[in-house]
């Protein structure tokens, strides 16, 4: 299906997410959309995946003006969007998931729906239970089941958000190597909305740029990724060298820690971290090395053995009296786990200041949040909402938020979805915090970031913590084996 | 969210007076629909309107009836507004004000001494008692995993057979139990009353006091802004610092004290001892009026007033016409199904200050898209 764009424009008040986007995306090739954060991409894909409607402009299907008016409308257009997230609904069975999305009657026709979506999922090589619960799916099962569910839903254009996030390499290429079977073989049109630039040079045959809102550049692929970067940002940004720096005392030790859950046992966890240390816990996601984490911000509690923080124990201390003892805790979600939809900056300031006035001084805190934006260079005001920043302006205000000084700083996935630039700034922010003697622990699915960032690193598989590596003597190589769970 | 994006286009200002005069939409809608009713009935609307309206106003006494009726449902809606901030559906309101109004009895009828001592007494053993229930409430939930509406119900019913006991039993009157009410109370232990009528002034400096504390909380204080970061995303909240369980029982109990004191100004001054349905659906009415004020406290009084003045006011409809007074909790019910009906308050941007309504466009056309689109998107 031949998709035209013309002049769409979407404003949210003064801001102009897409500011006249014009372009064209044949049948049978696969597209990359590029840019960096707030650039416009997820707006521009949204709209024409009937999420939101544009402002003003046209979108035209096969020469047809259409008005999309939902993702169930657009997908009876033919246009699917598969979301970061993947959007099924966990405490439910695979088949009965299909089932729901499919228009069918009263009756659930079960053996139908079953040989479709076996036979779906077999011609594009995924391995999908239908009798599996979808919670215990992995996020690669899970969006090779939405893939299938907009395939059977008469999909003639896939739009793939980020669609490698928290995917193992080995479902990557299945996932790769299915999308290249539909464009060249189905002549399905393929739009990929990535940060990794890797894949987008090894799917994709043309990309398009946006930048602010507009269309600055298309490009065939592959191509240098130098070029790529140059047309997101308008200049190619320096990477900062890591600062050298000498660590301190032990922070964090964790000694005979065995966390159980239900779903997971992480046993006879010994690790400690020291003083303006920065560890990188790599592995799967749901390998272990979230629990250890939340362990450690008092948000879950040990089975056995302890924790000790600057040598005292805390292992049965809860989440709010390690945060007023020097623990800071930034997880994946933002907008979930971090920041409440509606409030300011300045009233999540408020709530966030360890000292707590009776009445809120909202002059003194509104200032104090004007000096940190400017700090961090978030942008936005001390009044906007929470939810009106993108997503790295969102993360720098989680950073904002954090006290001054911290004994122990855990971040989950710090700069997921983030674009160059703002990764790099991120962890200038980091290694600023190092000077205050704050022990850095993190968690990324990103293995060169790891590897350029810590000065040792744990590899998680199954729940098995690996030997400690030096991050100086380690290589990506070595790191993914101990991810696969070879020694 | 179409909404949000078409008054993008007009001029702020009248957005901003349009949302400002918002609550009067739906009040309007459900005059005209129960016009519609009565002429089903072959009664005429203007008849039966100025019936409730003489019913109400009158003269002094039907006046001072309808105030009396007012100021515990504002007593009730002001604490209401504190458990709504922070996410929590008091359904328990109803039995709160009922254990207020057992607590004030019993020092009413077990502690003689002279009114400045026994009113404030009353009140406080009223703010007490309607705090200790929504207190079980809310560990009830928090502990106990049991949602406070279920908690609520479940309590209510309890406060109820209390009440019934304690009228049939221990406290019946000498003469021998009637399941009317208790013993009228000693002259001290009630609330002066203004001339003949049931009207209270000090209730109403409760009143005004409680809407006072109440807009301080909500405005200025840390407390209210926590309870307002539990209410739009508790694991955020608890993440940034807000200790959930102490400020979910907090909020409970200091909107259950209000209903309390609202249950101390029944038996105290509408009534004068301890009456088998003491409240009478105060609680639920004040839900509905928080719900229609669309949580904002300044529509609340205005609100409560026209309530309680259509309750008033359908009794003598009754009397005038055929017609029964339940019409006036027909047209209150009707007027909360169109605020349902009309959009929550919240997708229309309201409840935001006007500064940002102007401003920070972006939010407002955001907010519906991205809670309404999800969840579409799994039933396609």
């Amino acid at each position: 299906m031949r998709v035209e764009l013309k002049d769409i424009r979407k404003y949210f008040g003064q801001v102009k997410a897409n500011d006249g986007i014009n372009l064209t995306l044949e049948p049978g090739k696969i597209y990359a959309l590029v840019g960096e954060n707030g650039a416009g991409k997820s707006t521009l894909m949204k709209i024409l995946s009937g999420y939101q409607p544009p402002t003003s402009g046209e979108i035209l299907l096969d020469g047809q003006t259409v008005q999309l008016h939902s993702p169930a409308d657009a997908l009876a257009h033919g246009v699917g969007m598969l979301y970061q997230d993947p959007l099924d609904m966990p405490p439910f069975r695979v088949i009965d998931n299909y089932l729901l999305g499919s228009n069918g009657g009263v009756r659930l026709d079960y053996k139908t729906a079953r040989a479709e979506l076996e036979g779906l999922a077999g011609r594009y090589g995924f391995d999908i239970d239908v009798n599996a619960m979808i919670d215990s799916l992995s996020m690669g099962e899970r969006q090779q089941l939405e893939l299938v569910r907009l395939l059977a839903g008469g999909a003639e254009v896939l739009i793939l958000d980020e669609p490698t996030t928290g995917i193992s390499a080995e479902q990557k290429e299945i996932l790769f190597e299915s999308i290249r079977k539909l464009a060249r073989e189905e002549g399905k049109t393929v739009i990929l909305v990535s940060h990794k630039l890797e894949e987008v040079q090894d799917l994709c045959l043309y990309a398009y740029v946006l930048r602010r809102g507009q269309l600055v550049g298309e490009q065939e692929l592959p191509c240098l990724n130098e070029q790529l970067v140059e047309m997101m940002f308008g200049q190619v940004p320096q990477r900062t060298r890591r600062p050298a720096f000498d660590v301190g005392e032990p922070v964090l030790e964790l000694r005979d820690v065995t966390i159980d859950t239900y779903q997971l046992t992480v046993p006879d966890i010994n690790l400690s971290v020291r003083a303006g240390e920065i560890f990188g816990f790599a592995g799967l996601e749901g390998s272990g090395q979230r629990l250890v984490m939340q362990a450690c911000a008092g948000l879950t509690q040990p089975n056995q053995g302890h924790i000790y923080l600057n040598g005292q124990d805390v292992s049965r201390w809860g989440y709010h009296r390690l945060q007023a003892n020097g623990v800071g805790y930034v997880a994946a979600g933002r907008l979930e786990e971090g920041l409440v939809a509606g409030l300011t900056l300045t009233e999540h300031l408020v709530l966030a200041r360890p000292e707590k006035q009776f009445f809120i001084d909202w002059k003194d805190n509104a200032q104090e949040m004007a000096g940190r934006i400017e700090k961090y260079q978030i942008i936005g005001r001390p009044e906007t909402t929470a939810d009106a920043l993108s997503g790295g302006n969102q993360q720098r205000l989680l950073f904002a938020l954090l006290n001054t000084p911290l004994k122990l700083l855990l971040l989950e996935h710090p700069t997921r979805g983030l674009d160059v630039r703002s990764i790099d700034y991120t962890w200038q922010l980091l290694y600023k915090r190092r000077d205050d003697g704050t022990a850095i622990l993190f968690i990324s699915a990103d293995l060169d970031e790891i590897i350029e960032h810590s000065d040792r690193i744990a590899v998680f598989s199954g729940g098995k913590m690996s030997r400690i590596l030096d991050a100086h003597e380690t290589t990506a190589d070595e790191l993914g084996h101990l991810i696969g769970g070879q020694e | 969210m179409n909404d949000a994006e078409l008054s993008q286009g007009k001029p702020a200002g009248t957005q901003n007076w349009l949302l400002r005069l918002w609550p009067i939409v739906p009040i309007i809608a459900a005059l005209l629909f129960t016009s519609g009713l009565l002429l089903l009935f072959n009664a005429g609307p203007l008849e039966s309107y100025s019936a409730m309206w003489t019913g109400a106003f009158g003269d002094a006494n039907k006046t001072f009836s309808v105030l009396a009726f007012w100021i515990p449902l504002l007593l009730a809606s002001f604490g209401l507004l504190i458990t709504f901030t922070a996410g929590l559906w008091n359904i328990g309101i109803e039995g709160q004000i009922i254990l207020g109004a057992i607590f004030a009895s019993w020092v009413a009828l077990k502690v003689d001494g002279p009114a400045i001592l026994l009113i404030p007494l009353e009140l406080l053993a009223a703010m007490v008692g309607g705090a200790l229930w929504a207190g079980i409430v809310a560990v009830l939930k928090t502990r106990g995993k049991v949602n406070e509406i279920f908690g609520g119900l479940a309590l209510n019913n309890l406060a109820i057979i209390l009440t019934n006991y304690l009228i049939s039993g221990p406290w019946q009157p000498p003469e021998g139990g009637s399941f009317r009410g208790t013993t009228p109370f000693q002259e001290a232990a009630l609330l002066p009353r203004y001339m003949d009528t049931r009207f209270s002034p000090l209730s109403l400096v409760l009143a005004v006091s409680a809407f006072v504390i109440v807009f301080f909380i909500l405005r200025g204080t840390t407390w209210g802004l926590k309870l307002k970061a539990l209410g739009k995303n508790p694991y955020s909240a608890f993440l940034l610092g807000v200790r959930s369980e102490r400020e979910t029982i907090m909020a409970m109990m200091f909107c259950g004290a209000l209903g309390g004191l609202a249950g101390a100004v029944r038996v105290l001054s509408w009534f004068d001892s301890l009456r088998q349905s003491i409240s009478g659906g105060i609680g639920f009415l004040a839900l509905l009026i928080v719900i229609l004020a669309a949580y904002r406290i300044f529509w609340v009084p205005l609100i409560a007033l026209f309530f309680s003045a259509v309750l008033n006011g359908s009794i003598t409809l009754q009397l005038r016409t055929q017609l029964h007074s339940s019409l006036g909790g027909i047209l209150t019910g009707v007027m909360v199904l169109f605020v349902l009906l009309f959009g929550s308050a919240k997708q229309l941007g309201i409840g935001k200050t006007k500064q940002v309504v102007s401003e920070g466009a972006p939010e407002v056309t955001y907010s519906p898209a991205d809670t309404i689109v999800p969840g579409k998107h799994g039933g396609d």
